[in-house]
């Protein structure tokens, strides 16, 4: 587990007390104030405020509340994402056991805004200290018995694509947590057959902090682009690993400096996590946070994870292993998943272990374009993007290991990757 | 006026039996695993009923000819 080291330079979502514990509901109060009571005001705040959300696929948030509150009337559901199935990826539990409120508030105001009728906050189960933080800031606001929604805490299963969004339906209909075809999408029918706003919990503290200070405030840091602040977690070779928050106008050097610099020569950066892409260390270095910045070279930020991989290593083994943890991470319904992902991760760790040959390459480059959109969600599509970018950042290692030529790294080093939980339940 | 149809393929469903594939070659191709690669480009007149058989004949029910306008 990481070390939980909010940056004291950054000052939004993560201000407030230092300590490792959770800011209680007083303290949160005499902070930040009440919060004001949603509505269709804070829709067009949120578009003015050029919010987009945080899971990985950066929808314009307020575009997301209005296409809700337009839809279907009747009952309509609101869900906050924390299953933080991404194994890199420590920003969302880490905000939750710190900053419960922030995200509760975030919670309501949708509630309000797009008229639900109920909040449900989706956990992943081993993410113990803010599932915990997050049940205890729920009940503290129950016991001012103010006309605020509840809010109910479930509990994901600890599996890569349970925060997905439609797994996320599914199971709490009472399925397995395992994605279903689409359309009709959540924001149609969802939960117990309700329209449904899904958002992530970074995203949702954010909303909390708009709704006070206002769009102009929220853009007053970042890019025009990208505006606002972002929770990343930096790790690999870097001094102090942990979660930051930074300046969306940042640049991926920078952020690799405030979690304490290089702690061994870097190699290439992971961009966006286990779905996201491999950018060679001295073209990432000076990539701004900024989405269209990081579209234009083939790269996003994701779920805000950078991942240093150092001169040592091998990349091509690191990528064999994320991608046999990907493959074991299929829900095991659409073929070209389950075969295909397996096939490619065996193939990879044929080349890590050199015992392929240059038939190899081929073979992974026919494979991905096999996989590829061919799954009911984007699980294949973001092995695919990691396996292409590992392609052309690690073509020269990977020329090497398919020549057959000794690789003492792939056998040796030690990987940077973090260790994954084994869970095995869809419930 | 007549656009084309096309097929939608549930890979949920789909268990690679491969009818389709036989019955409709000239859309239809299998990936290394025996899962149906549909192709793009839109059925007219000419292949309606060999594709509204190749769908029939799915086993799991895997396969839906539809408008293009009714895809999302």
């Amino acid at each position: 587990m990481l070390a939980i080291r909010p940056d004291t330079a950054c000052w939004r979502l993560l201000s407030g007390p230092a300590g490792p514990g959770a800011e209680t509901l007083p303290q949160h109060v005499a902070r930040l104030g009440g919060r004001p009571t949603g509505g269709t005001w804070l829709i067009d705040l949120l578009e003015a405020s050029n919010l987009r959300g945080r899971g990985g696929a950066a929808f314009p948030t307020g575009r997301k509340w209005r296409s809700v509150a337009a839809g279907a009337t009747g009952d309509r559901v609101v869900v906050v994402n924390l299953a933080e199935g991404e194994p890199a990826s420590f920003k969302d539990r880490t905000l939750g056991a710190l900053r419960p409120h922030l995200i509760l508030d975030g919670a309501a105001l949708a509630v309000e805004s797009i008229a639900a009728s109920r909040a449900i906050v989706y956990v992943g189960r081993a993410h113990t200290p803010a599932r915990e933080a997050l049940r205890f800031a729920a009940k503290e606001r129950r016991r001012l018995d103010t006309d605020e929604c509840r809010f109910d805490i479930v509990d994901a299963p600890d599996r890569y694509v349970a925060g997905e969004t439609s797994a996320l339906v599914n199971r709490l209909n009472g399925g397995p947590a395992k994605p279903t075809m689409t359309p009709p999408r959540p924001h149609e029918v969802g939960v117990l057959g309700a329209p449904t706003l899904i958002q992530n919990a970074e995203t949702m503290a954010h909303v909390a902090l708009i709704a006070r200070y206002g769009a102009d405030w929220f853009r007053q840091v970042g890019t025009p682009e990208s505006p606002g602040t972002a929770l990343v977690t930096v790790l690999g070779a870097v001094i102090r690993p942990g979660v930051i928050e930074v300046d969306r106008g940042a640049t991926v050097g920078a952020v690799i400096e405030a979690a304490g610099g290089l702690a061994r020569a870097p190699q290439a950066v992971l961009l966006g996590g286990y779905f996201g892409t491999w950018v060679p260390a001295v073209e990432a270095w000076n990539l701004r946070l900024d989405d269209k910045e990081l579209a234009h070279h083939g790269t996003s930020l994701g779920c805000g994870v950078v991942m240093v991989l150092p001169a040592a290593s091998c990349g091509v083994a690191e990528t064999a292993r994320i991608l046999r943890y990907l493959a074991g991470e299929s829900a095991g319904q659409c073929g070209p998943c389950v075969f295909g992902l397996d096939w490619i991760a065996s193939a990879m760790e044929r080349a890590a272990r050199g015992r392929a040959d240059a038939s190899e390459r081929d073979r992974l480059v026919r494979w991905a374009a096999q996989v590829a959109h061919r799954g009911a969600c984007h699980h294949p599509d973001g092995a695919i993007r990691l396996l292409e970018s590992a392609l052309q950042v690690f073509e020269r290692d990977l020329t090497l290991h398919l020549a057959k030529q000794a690789c003492p790294v792939a056998q040796l080093a030690s990987s940077i990757l973090p260790s994954a939980p084994g869970g095995t339940q869809w419930q | 006026m007549a656009i084309g149809w096309r097929i939608r393929w549930d890979p949920i469903r789909c268990g690679a039996h491969g009818y389709c594939a036989e019955i409709l070659p000239e859309r239809i191709t299998l990936d290394d695993w025996g899962f149906p690669i549909i192709s793009s480009e839109p059925i007219g007149s000419d292949l309606e009923d060999h594709a509204r058989r190749a769908v029939d004949q799915c086993p799991l029910l895997a396969l839906k000819l539809e408008r293009p306008s009714e895809r999302h």
